[in-house]
C-alpha cells in the first residue's frame, strides 16, 4: 500500500472516486489477457485529461513509484502486468474522439478510445483507419499504438505504426511532449512518433495521437479455399503475390484450428484439409472482382480442394467470424492457451508452419496454428494446463525450438504483440546484444529512474540459445 | 485468509475457463457507467478466483457482484464459453448464505421470496389490495400528500408507473379452445399448450396473459391453465435462494408432467429463461435431473410458438413507429432475437425501427431498479437517449421487468402522452383484427 501522503496527493489529483487501492481493486488490474502472469498493483488512478496524466507521473516521478500505463489490458505479451508493483494509471477515461479532419485526412483521438467505435465513428464518413487488431472490438487506440498492433489487414495496407503521424506523451518527470503532426514529410530530428509506437508504456504514456486516415473502399469480397497439403497453400499464397495482387487480407488456418473452430462456429468449415486460406480483396467493383477472380483460378491450379466465394457482404463477414474466433475458440478446449506470435518472411512460413507440426509431435503438445499468410506472422496456439508443471515445461522447450528456428528464417519473436515480460527473454535472440545495448541506452534517456513500467523488454538474462536439431 | 479456498463452490475449471481476453468489457452495462475493472465481468471472475486462491475474503467481492445486473450479455459476447450466470448464481448463494442482513430486510425477503411468490392465491389477493387501492380514490389522496416520496426504494416511482391491475376476481380460464381447426405448424396439426402464467405477470399484467390466451386460441390452440403452477424461481435464485429456486422448480416439474401438453408457454422471458434451465439447477439431483430435461424441452417463449405458424391470424393496421427493447434473458439466455423483431413487422402499417443497443440491459434486471436505483436509472436515461433516436411511439418488450422500467424511462424522459411501452403480446393483441372473447 502506498503512504497515506502520497495517496491523498493521488486522490487529490484524480478525485476519490477515480482512486483505488481496496484490495478487490488491487487483483482487478493484477493481469492482462496473458496467461500465467499476475501481479497486484500498490494503487490504480484513472485520470481523465493529459493535465491529470502529467499530475500523477510527477508526483510518481518525486516518490519513484513505478507506473503501468493501461488501456484495455487485452494484449499477450504481459505488457500490463504490475511485475514490481507500483500505479496502474488506466487511460479508458481519455476516450473521446478530438476531430476528424476531412482536409488533411487525419483523426485525433484520445487513448482510451475503443478501436472498434473509432472505426464506426469514420467510416460513417467514408473513411478508412486500417488496422483491425482480433480484439478491437475491446481494444483500445492507446494500446494498439504502445503495443504496435497489427491484424488481419496488415498485409495491404500496414499496420498501427504507419498511421501514427502524431502523439502527445507524458514522460517519466511529468514532461508533456508533442511529436510529428498533420504531415506527408517531416524530417526535424530522430522521428520520435515511430519510436513511442511500440514502446509498450515504457518510454512514456501516450495522452493524444493522430492518426492517417484513408477514403474508405467501396468494396470487399471473402473467399476461402482449402488444401490438402500444407506447402501448396504456400505456394498459392507465392504465386498471387507474384501475379502482383496484394488481398487486404490473407489468412490461414491449419488442420487443428480449423476443426476447433467449426466444432465452435458451425459454418460448414471442412475439417479434412491440411490447411485453409481466407482471402479478402477490397477496392472498386471492377479491381475485387478481377482479382478475385484470379486468386481463385490460382488456388484450384495450386490444387485446393474446394473454393468457396462470398456471394454477399453477410457471407463474407461469416468467413471473417471464422479466423477472428479463431483464438477464443481454440480457448475453450483447454484451460490455459498460450498463443505465440512467430513471424518469418512470406517465403518460409511453409517451412514454419509445418517445423510447428513436428516439434508439437516431439514434445506431444496440442499446437494449432493460425495467423496472418501474407505477412508470413503465425500464431502458433499451445493448449495446455497452467496446474500441470511437467507439461508447461515441456511448452517453453518447443517454444524455444520454435523461435531459434524462426531467427534462423530470418524471422523475429514477436510480430504483433510486443515483448512484454512473455518474450523479454528472448529479445536479445533478436536485436543481438549490441541492438539490445542501444535500446536500453534509450530507455535509460527517456526514463532514468526506471519507473515507467518496468521489468517488460529487458530481462537481466537472456533465455540461454537452444541448439535445434537438424531433420 | 487460506481457509476461503474453495468456499464458493465454484469448480476451478469453470474459472479457468476465462482467458481474460476482455470480450466481455463492451458488451457489459455496468462497465459503461462504472468505468472500472471492477465491474466487468473479466474481473468479478478474477475476485471469485481471488477468493478461491484465498487471496480475497467474500466482502471483497460481495461489491462487485452486487452491482451485476445479471443480463448475462458477457455470455453471448464471450468466446471461450464461461458459463458467467450459473457462476454468478452460485456466487450469490454463498454470498447470501454469509450474509447478516437487518431486521427489516430479513423480514421483506422473508415475506416474498417464501410467504408470497410462490403462492398464487395470496398473490391475487395483493392484487386485489393494490386494486382497491387505485379505485377507492386511496390513490389519489396518498400522492397528494407525498407520503410516498419519503418511502424507502424509491416507492413513488414504481408507484406512480403501476398499471391500472385487475381485481382479486379476475381470473384466467381454465381451459381454452381453438377458434380454427385449420392451422398447422410445419405441415402438422398444432400441438398442445399449458401456459406458464408467471406470478408477478399474473398480479400486475393479468390482461397480458389474458391477451395471450386469446392470440393462442385465434391462431387454433387448445390451451390448458394449470391450476397448480407456482413461481418460476427466479427471483429466488438471483437473490442467492437457490434450495428455495429448486423446490418451485420441482412443483412446476410435477405440474408440467400432470397436464400432459406438447409445450409449456410463457410471456416473460426472464420467468422463461429460468424454467429453460431447471436441467442446470437440478444437474445434482438424482430424482429430479432427468425429468428436469424432459420439462426444459416443453417450454416455449410465446414468440417462438407464434413465428412456427403457417398463418398468423387475422391482423389489422396500425399506422405507428415501433422499436423493440430486447429483454435480456430473453435474448442472451434463451436465444429469442429475430422472432418478436418478426412478429412486430408482421403487424401491417407498422414502421419498425430498431433501437441501437436494443440487447444491452435496461437496467430493470429483476430487482435490480429496486436495490441499485441508481446505476439503474443511469442506464435507463441512456437508453431512453437511443429511443428517442429512433423516433418510435411505441416501445415494445417482452418481459414485465423490462416493461415497468420502460414505463419509467418514458415518465423520466419526459414523454408520458407522446410514447407508450406494450408487452409484445398486448401490441399483437391490440392487433386482432375479429373481436374474440373468451
Amino acid at each position: 500500500m502506498l503512504a497515506q501522503e502520497l495517496r491523498q496527493k493521488l486522490i487529490a489529483v484524480v478525485g476519490e472516486r477515480w482512486f483505488m487501492d481496496k484490495p478487490e481493486e488491487l487483483i482487478a488490474y493484477s493481469y492482462d489477457a496473458t496467461p500465467m502472469y499476475q501481479q497486484n498493483p500498490d494503487a490504480v488512478v484513472l485520470p481523465a485529461t493529459t493535465e491529470e496524466v502529467a499530475e500523477v507521473m510527477r508526483i510518481a516521478c518525486q516518490n519513484r513509484i513505478n507506473v503501468i500505463p493501461r488501456g484495455a489490458a487485452t494484449n499477450l505479451s504481459g505488457g500490463t502486468v504490475p511485475l514490481e508493483g507500483g500505479l496502474v494509471v488506466g487511460l479508458n477515461r481519455l476516450n473521446k474522439l478530438l476531430e476528424i479532419d476531412q482536409e488533411n485526412l487525419t483523426a485525433t483521438i484520445q487513448p482510451g478510445l475503443v478501436t472498434a467505435d473509432f472505426h464506426k465513428a469514420v467510416e460513417a464518413v467514408g473513411l478508412f483507419y486500417p488496422p483491425d487488431p482480433g480484439s478491437m472490438k475491446t481494444s483500445t487506440l492507446g494500446g494498439n499504438i504502445a503495443e504496435g498492433a497489427g491484424g488481419p489487414r496488415g498485409l495491404k495496407y500496414g499496420v498501427t505504426k504507419d498511421y501514427v503521424i502524431a502523439l502527445e506523451a507524458v514522460l517519466s518527470n511529468g514532461d508533456v511532449i508533442r511529436t510529428g503532426g498533420k504531415l506527408a514529410k517531416d524530417v526535424a530530428g530522430y522521428d520520435l512518433t515511430k519510436l513511442l509506437v511500440g514502446s509498450e508504456g515504457t518510454l512514456g504514456i501516450i495522452t493524444e495521437a493522430t492518426v492517417r486516415l484513408l477514403p474508405l473502399p467501396e468494396t470487399k469480397q471473402t473467399m476461402l479455399a482449402m488444401f490438402k497439403s500444407l506447402p501448396a497453400a504456400a505456394k498459392a499464397v507465392s504465386r498471387i503475390i507474384a501475379n502482383k495482387i496484394i488481398p487486404v487480407t490473407l489468412e490461414f488456418m491449419d488442420q487443428a484450428t480449423v476443426n476447433v473452430v467449426e466444432d465452435y462456429v458451425k459454418i460448414g468449415l471442412p475439417t479434412d484439409v491440411e490447411a485453409v486460406l481466407l482471402l479478402e480483396q477490397d477496392g472498386s467493383p471492377d479491381q475485387v472482382k478481377r482479382d478475385i477472380e484470379i486468386m481463385a483460378r490460382i488456388c484450384k491450379e495450386e490444387a485446393a480442394s474446394e473454393v468457396k466465394v462470398a456471394n454477399t457482404h453477410a457471407e463474407g463477414e461469416q468467413l471473417m467470424v471464422a479466423r477472428r474466433t479463431a483464438l477464443s475458440a481454440l480457448a475453450r478446449l483447454k484451460p490455459t492457451t498460450i498463443l505465440e506470435d512467430a513471424t518469418v518472411p512470406r517465403s518460409k512460413i511453409a517451412e514454419l508452419a509445418e517445423y510447428i507440426i513436428l516439434t508439437a509431435k516431439k514434445y506431444d503438445l496440442q499446437i494449432c496454428t493460425f495467423g496472418h499468410a501474407g505477412d508470413g506472422n503465425l500464431h502458433p496456439t499451445c493448449l495446455t494446463d497452467i496446474r500441470n508443471k511437467e507439461e508447461i515445461e515441456r511448452v517453453e522447450k518447443a517454444f524455444d525450438e520454435i523461435y531459434e528456428k524462426t531467427i534462423e528464417f530470418g524471422g523475429t519473436i514477436t510480430g504483433e504483440h510486443g515483448v512484454g515480460i512473455a518474450k523479454a527473454g528472448y529479445l536479445e535472440w533478436k536485436v543481438g546484444k549490441e541492438g539490445l545495448a542501444v535500446m536500453k541506452g534509450i530507455k535509460q534517456a527517456f526514463d532514468p529512474y526506471g519507473i515507467l513500467n518496468p521489468g517488460k523488454l529487458f530481462v537481466n538474462e537472456a533465455r540461454p540459445r537452444v541448439v535445434v536439431e537438424k531433420r | 485468509m487460506s481457509n476461503n479456498s474453495m468456499l464458493l463452490g465454484i469448480a476451478e475449471d469453470d474459472l479457468l475457463n476465462c482467458i481474460q481476453c476482455g470480450y466481455c468489457l463492451p458488451a457489459c452495462p455496468t462497465y459503461q457507467i462504472e468505468q472500472k475493472e471492477t465491474a466487468t465481468p473479466r474481473g468479478r471472475l478474477a475476485l471469485m478466483k481471488g477468493v478461491q486462491d484465498g487471496k480475497l475474503e467474500i466482502k471483497n467481492l460481495t461489491p462487485s457482484i452486487e452491482v451485476c445486473l445479471g443480463c448475462r450479455a458477457c455470455e453471448a459476447a464471450c468466446p471461450s464459453g464461461v458459463n458467467y450466470g450459473h457462476i454468478l448464481e452460485q456466487a450469490k448463494d454463498v454470498i447470501a448464505s454469509q450474509t447478516k442482513y437487518s431486521l427489516p430486510v430479513r423480514m421483506i425477503r422473508n415475506l416474498m421470496l417464501r410467504k408470497l411468490l410462490p403462492f398464487p392465491q395470496r398473490m391475487r389477493f395483493i392484487r386485489g389490495g393494490i386494486h382497491l387501492y387505485q379505485k377507492l380514490g386511496l390513490q389519489k389522496i396518498v400522492r397528494k400528500t407525498g407520503i410516498l416520496k419519503i418511502m424507502p426504494w424509491q416507492m413513488a416511482t414504481f408507484e406512480s408507473v403501476l398499471p391500472e391491475v385487475a381485481p382479486m376476481s379476475a381470473k384466467l380460464p381454465t381451459k381454452v379452445v381453438g377458434s380454427t381447426s385449420q392451422n398447422k405448424i410445419s405441415g402438422k396439426k398444432l400441438p398442445t399448450i399449458g401456459l406458464f402464467t408467471g406470478c408477478i405477470q399474473e398480479t400486475i399484467y393479468h390482461e397480458t396473459n389474458k391477451n395471450t390466451l386469446k392470440l393462442l386460441k385465434a391462431a387454433g390452440f387448445t390451451v390448458v391453465v394449470p391450476d397448480e403452477q407456482t413461481c418460476c424461481g427466479a427471483i429466488h435464485a438471483h437473490a442467492g435462494e437457490k434450495e428455495q429456486a429448486k423446490e418451485l422448480a420441482r412443483k412446476n416439474i410435477a405440474m408440467a408432467e400432470r397436464i400432459k401438453v406438447d409445450y409449456l408457454v410463457n410471456n416473460q422471458g426472464g420467468c422463461g429463461a429460468m424454467l429453460k434451465e431447471y436441467d442446470h439447477l437440478l444437474a445434482n439431483d438424482p430424482d429430479w435431473s432427468d425429468r428436469a430435461k424432459e420439462f426444459v424441452k416443453k417450454v416455449k417463449d410465446i414468440n417462438e410458438i407464434l413465428v412456427m405458424l403457417e398463418e398468423l391470424p387475422r391482423l389489422k393496421e396500425i399506422k405507428e413507429t415501433v422499436t423493440y427493447q430486447d429483454s435480456c434473458h430473453l435474448l442472451n439466455v434463451q436465444g429469442v432475437k429475430f422472432q418478436p423483431r418478426q412478429m412486430i413487422q408482421a403487424i401491417p402499417g407498422i414502421v419498425y425501427r430498431e433501437l441501437e443497443g436494443a440487447g444491452s440491459c435496461c437496467g430493470s434486471a429483476g430487482t435490480y431498479n429496486i436495490t441499485q436505483y441508481n446505476s439503474s436509472m443511469q442506464i435507463l436515461d441512456e437508453k431512453m437517449q437511443k429511443v428517442q433516436d429512433t423516433n418510435a411511439t411505441i416501445i415494445v418488450t417482452a418481459n414485465p421487468g423490462c416493461l415497468l422500467q420502460m414505463q419509467i424511462g418514458i415518465k423520466r424522459a419526459g414523454l408520458t402522452g407522446k410514447v407508450r411501452a406494450i408487452h409484445i403480446v398486448d401490441l399483437l393483441a391490440e392487433a386482432l383484427a375479429d373481436s374474440l372473447e373468451l
